[in-house]
């Protein structure tokens, strides 16, 4: 493009700003635009064309605004840059680090303030992977810096098309991330420069890699109610819808601190700043148990609280998924956590609204559904050009109105995801925390990954089903002694109901304050699974209910004291060995 | 050089619409007419036309009307003049008390604060409500709404906490009070001796409808300069069902597709950006929000108490005439419980709350007659005593006086075995017998 094409504000209506061009001149759809107004540029983006008509929704109050002031077309879509130091950022929607603002603006976010998210001037130790005449295709390794613990390998840059030929490459040495450490050319002779940093459309997939693979191996949370009964796979993508007060943030927050990936993406979408506060001012302190690093280490914040601009609300999820795709690329694991989707969805409704477009169900646009297939479809395990594979896994919240899942929202993502953690208002009300419902919630991935699991033990998945089939008896149960009282039903029907209560007192839930039972590893979860599963099969031999009582009590009692004890420590053995015992074996297996 | 318009085009609603040139959004203007002046506020520009939204309403305004732009905002002033005193939804004086001309003015819905200046909260804001203080401690910066049906004294237990609550500022803001509810607040701040440290902003029910949507943001625009100076602020405001009505309303007069039952779209992020100017400032003050909402039909997942408790971190429950102790909840408790409270105050609350739970199922046990034993007489005893000296509205104590009380309630119905309390809290609080 030659010069860039400008325009004038015509009309403003909330954060949807109009603007007139001159006749002949480009646009682009997702364009950005700066409007000018009163000395400041509001970062905008161009979200309908109609003839010289520019329809733009500012990422920013658009208080002060005039028909007739300036704005500038940039000749870009809206993108990530991404390279080496994004580690421990936090970031607004639109990649502006907010820790640099702070500094230069004090306790409020003033508008039309932007900055570089990578630090320019940070020296980094490159060592070339590559030499000079190889071939590379985009995303293919040219050489790799040191952040923190990672090697961060620099990559061809991601939207390159067809093959280049490496004419020069940088020894190694220093550099920042601007500098350039390879030159390539391709057949037609055109020849670029290659930096360290690179930048991606937010809005468009990653797609530089060899092929996508089927999701088939465990992304472990260490929250036993998802390990075990309804598993994530590395790749794959689950939701957990619940009403407010469910505790889908504390959920959010604990995956974010025990899973077992490389990077979390924390995508704080229209939700309470105070929570983000919370992942903010911890995360620095605690540390990661595989690691031995601080947590903020290995995780990146994109931050766009319910009281920020709407429109960078929407942006913020492609931002994080981005930045998601681009770990893949790397090699890595990375967990993207949204909260949540519908905020997100809404800020999508606004803008609809805006542009008076016919609105679907609920006043959400007819658009959504595919909008939530798309954002969903970004995440996935692939196998990278060098062989090895990347995964990017993507958990949503959503926060359907009335915490009734019949909404849009939660239906159109049921329909993408393949894992579906349901929280439910009569499991938190009753303290049974993490409050997901066995009796709603499901998982693709128990089969898909079954060859998986069952490495665990050879009955794995038959015995999770078994127990899951337990838990809806000993519901149905509980809802017949509702009516009929403990007297009107069997021995046996009271018997499989108390062994369900002991499945959800001492597996489902989960203490998420005891630094104990928090987080569970996967030797835990397959030792004390299979104890509970032995339980879950023995025949008890009873004479009477008082006695049934009794001794299901005692044993829920020693697994539940089991739960709270360390690891294989002395406490914890004996009570295994208790429990052995109780169900007539030396040592349970 | 300040030009007039008077070409007004249209009116629809409370909005007007008039052809006019270089006019910024959200410009404030003044529309005169026979005898009668009103602000309004530019919403909305398309090409020449502006779109206005009255404050004073639309009634009686002529296509001739005057209209003048004022080239600046809303505003508010801001000083400590403020305290003691009295104002309409446009921020005028009601109170008969001088116009505030000479004090530095502030613009009203300012921008949000960057979340990494936010610290973790950890005050205490004592009510002296003791269903409040020891069962769900309000957190400074935290942002509660008290969900109560028509007819429940939300009013009464909003006066009672602006009363007593260790704030150092308490600023009312009504949004479509009833004239008598504003009289109520404004006798008790009196009686209480507090108007020194209170600033009211009023809108009562039979004020214009645009003015119940500036209501919040003048108070918070208030409370946010008081906690940067150092202030830990309390607002009050009541109720948020009519602020979302007049959303409602504004927005089908600009025939924006309405999203569910007629609210628009944006009402999450509209409630959003006013609750979330609740903040605890890094080296600074604090503001602190306790907003009625009210429950059309007590349907909690009607879309304005639903949107709300998305928001807030918690909420409380106001059925009949209680504050209700099972469904309330501050979801920030425990970062002050027993931290900065005192060490038995955890112990207390579960204690206290799961008896009082056992002692309901005794209630409807009994209520379906079945046979009462000894110890159901005693879980009655203490279901009496614990909506005498705690639930009851009228019960006015401090937190150490109410964790006493509590100590006593059970050591008067129950042996320390049954209470479930840790042995050293138990060894160190237990009442002795005289």
């Amino acid at each position: 493009m030659t010069d860039r094409t400008v325009g004038k504000v015509v009309s403003v209506n909330g954060p949807l700003v109009v603007a007139e061009i001159d006749p002949g001149r480009e646009v682009m759809q997702n364009e950005v635009a700066y409007v000018h107004c009163q000395g400041q540029a509001l970062k905008s983006e161009v979200i309908r064309i109609r003839g010289r008509q520019v329809d733009m929704q500012v990422f920013e109050s658009t208080a002060g605004l005039m028909i007739g002031d300036a704005v500038d077309f940039s000749g870009q879509v809206l993108s990530a840059v991404l390279g080496p130091g994004m580690l421990g950022n936090i970031y607004d929607g639109l990649q502006n680090p907010l820790a640099l603002l702070e500094n230069n603006q004090g306790f409020f976010l003033k508008r039309g303030q932007y900055l570089p998210p990578l630090d320019e001037e940070k020296i980094w130790d490159f060592v070339p992977l590559a030499k000079k005449g190889d071939r590379v295709k985009a995303g293919e390794y040219l050489g790799e810096v040191t952040e923190g613990l990672f090697g961060h390998p620099i990559m061809a840059p991601l939207a390159l098309s067809g093959n280049w030929e490496i004419t020069e490459i940088s020894p190694a040495g220093k550099y920042k991330i601007s500098s350039h450490i390879a030159r390539i050319k391709n057949q037609d002779g055109q020849e670029i420069n290659v930096a360290m940093k690179q930048e991606w459309p937010v809005k468009q997939p990653m797609r530089a890699y060899r092929e996508r693979l089927l999701p088939d191996k465990q992304l472990l949370t260490q929250c036993r109610l998802i390990d075990i009964f309804f598993p994530l796979a590395e790749g794959g993508t689950a939701c957990i819808p619940g009403p407010f007060g469910a505790g889908k943030t504390v959920l959010q927050q604990i995956i974010s601190r025990y899973a077992e990936a490389d990077i979390v993406i924390i995508v704080a979408c229209g939700e309470r700043a105070g929570e983000v506060v919370e992942t903010i001012r911890e995360f620095p302190q605690l540390e990661d148990p595989q690691t031995g690093r601080s947590l903020m280490d290995r995780t990146v914040i994109i931050c766009n609280t319910s009281s920020m601009p709407v429109a960078a609300r929407e942006a913020s999820i492609y931002t994080g998924l981005t930045l998601g795709e681009y770990y893949r690329q790397l090699g890595l694991k990375v967990l993207l956590l949204a909260d949540s989707t519908s905020r997100w969805a809404q800020a999508l409704r606004e803008s609809s609204a805006r542009l008076e477009e016919i609105p679907g169900e609920e006043a959400f646009p007819a658009y959504l559904e595919s909008r939530i297939a798309a954002v969903y479809e970004r995440a996935g395990v692939v196998k990278l050009h060098n062989e090895s594979t990347g995964s990017l896994t993507m958990i949503g919240s959503v926060s359907p109105a009335g915490g009734n899942f019949e909404e849009p929202v939660t239906q159109n993502t049921l329909k993408v995801v393949g894992a579906f953690h349901g929280l439910s208002r009569s499991r938190s009300d009753q303290r049974r925390y993490p409050a997901i419902d066995p009796l709603i919630s499901w998982s693709l991935y128990l089969r898909q990954m079954e060859d998986f699991l069952n490495l665990r033990h050879p009955e794995w998945v038959e015995r999770v089903k078994q127990t899951h089939k337990l838990m809806a008896d000993g519901h149905a149960v509980r809802q017949m002694m509702l009516v009929v009282g403990e007297e009107g039903i069997s021995l046996p029907d009271l018997v499989s109901y108390q062994k369900s209560e002991i499945v959800d007192a001492t597996c489902l839930q989960q203490d998420s304050f005891d630094p104990v039972d928090r987080a569970t590893s996967r030797q835990r979860q397959i030792e004390d699974f299979l104890l509970l599963t032995e339980m879950v099969r023995h025949q008890f031999d009873f004479e009477n209910k008082q006695q049934a009582r009794d001794q299901m009590t005692r044993l829920q009692n020693l697994f539940f004291q089991m739960k709270y004890s360390p690891y294989q420590g002395e406490k914890y053995t004996g009570y295994r060995r208790e429990i052995g015992r109780m169900l007539g074996k030396e040592e349970a297996r | 050089m300040i030009k007039e318009y008077n070409l007004i085009s249209r009116i629809q609603g409370d909005i007007i619409t008039v052809q006019a040139a270089g006019i910024r959004n959200g410009e404030l203007a003044t529309v005169k007419g026979q005898g009668r002046s009103s602000l309004a506020q530019v919403i909305r520009l398309q090409g020449d036309q502006v779109f206005l939204q009255v404050f004073a309403g639309t009634r009686g305004i002529s296509t001739g009307d005057q209209v003048r732009f004022l080239k600046h905002p809303m505003q508010v002033a801001f000083g400590e003049a403020l305290l003691g005193r009295i104002f309409n939804g446009s921020g005028q004086p009601m109170d008969g008390g001088p116009v505030l001309t000479s004090l530095p003015k502030i613009e009203i819905g300012g921008p949000s604060v960057n979340p990494i200046r936010r610290i973790i909260p950890r005050g205490f804001i004592e009510t002296r409500v003791p269903m409040v203080d020891v069962f769900n401690p309000l957190v400074e910066s935290q942002k509660l709404p008290i969900f109560a049906a028509a007819g429940e004294p939300y009013n009464e237990l909003l006066a009672r906490i602006g009363m007593r609550a260790n704030a150092d500022v308490v600023i009312l803001g009504g949004i479509g009070l009833k004239y008598d509810e504003y009289l109520k607040f404004k006798n008790s701040f009196e009686q209480a001796g507090v108007l020194s440290r209170t600033i009211m902003f009023i809108h009562t029910a039979s004020d214009p409808v645009v003015e119940r949507l500036l209501v919040p943001d003048l108070a918070l625009a208030a409370a946010e300069q008081f906690g940067v100076q150092g202030k830990r602020v309390l607002v009050l405001l009541s109720d948020m069902t009519a602020f979302a009505d007049a959303l409602k309303e504004i927005a089908i007069s600009m025939d924006q597709v309405p999203s569910n039952l007629g609210y628009p779209g944006s009402l999450y992020s509209d409630l959003a950006a006013r609750y979330e100017k609740a903040v605890d400032f890094e080296g600074a003050g604090s503001i602190t929000i306790l907003a009625v909402t009210t429950m059309p039909g007590d349907d909690v997942t009607h879309p304005v108490p639903d949107n709300t408790g998305y928001i807030t971190e918690g909420q409380f429950y106001l059925r009949k005439g209680v504050v209700e102790p099972f469904g309330s909840l501050s979801r920030l408790k425990q970062l002050v419980i027993g931290k900065v409270t005192r060490e038995d105050h955890g112990h207390i609350m579960n204690s206290m709350i799961r008896l009082y739970a056992k002692s309901r199922e005794v209630e409807q046990k009994l209520a379906m007659g079945f046979d009462k034993t000894p110890e159901d007489d005693r879980y009655l005893d203490y279901s009496q005593k614990f909506y005498r000296r705690f639930l009851d509205l009228k019960v006015d104590i401090g937190l150490e006086q109410a964790l006493d009380l509590g100590w006593q309630t059970l050591a008067e119905c129950f042996s320390p075995d049954e209470v479930g309390i840790k042995q050293e809290m138990i060894d160190k609080y237990w009442p002795q017998k005289k």
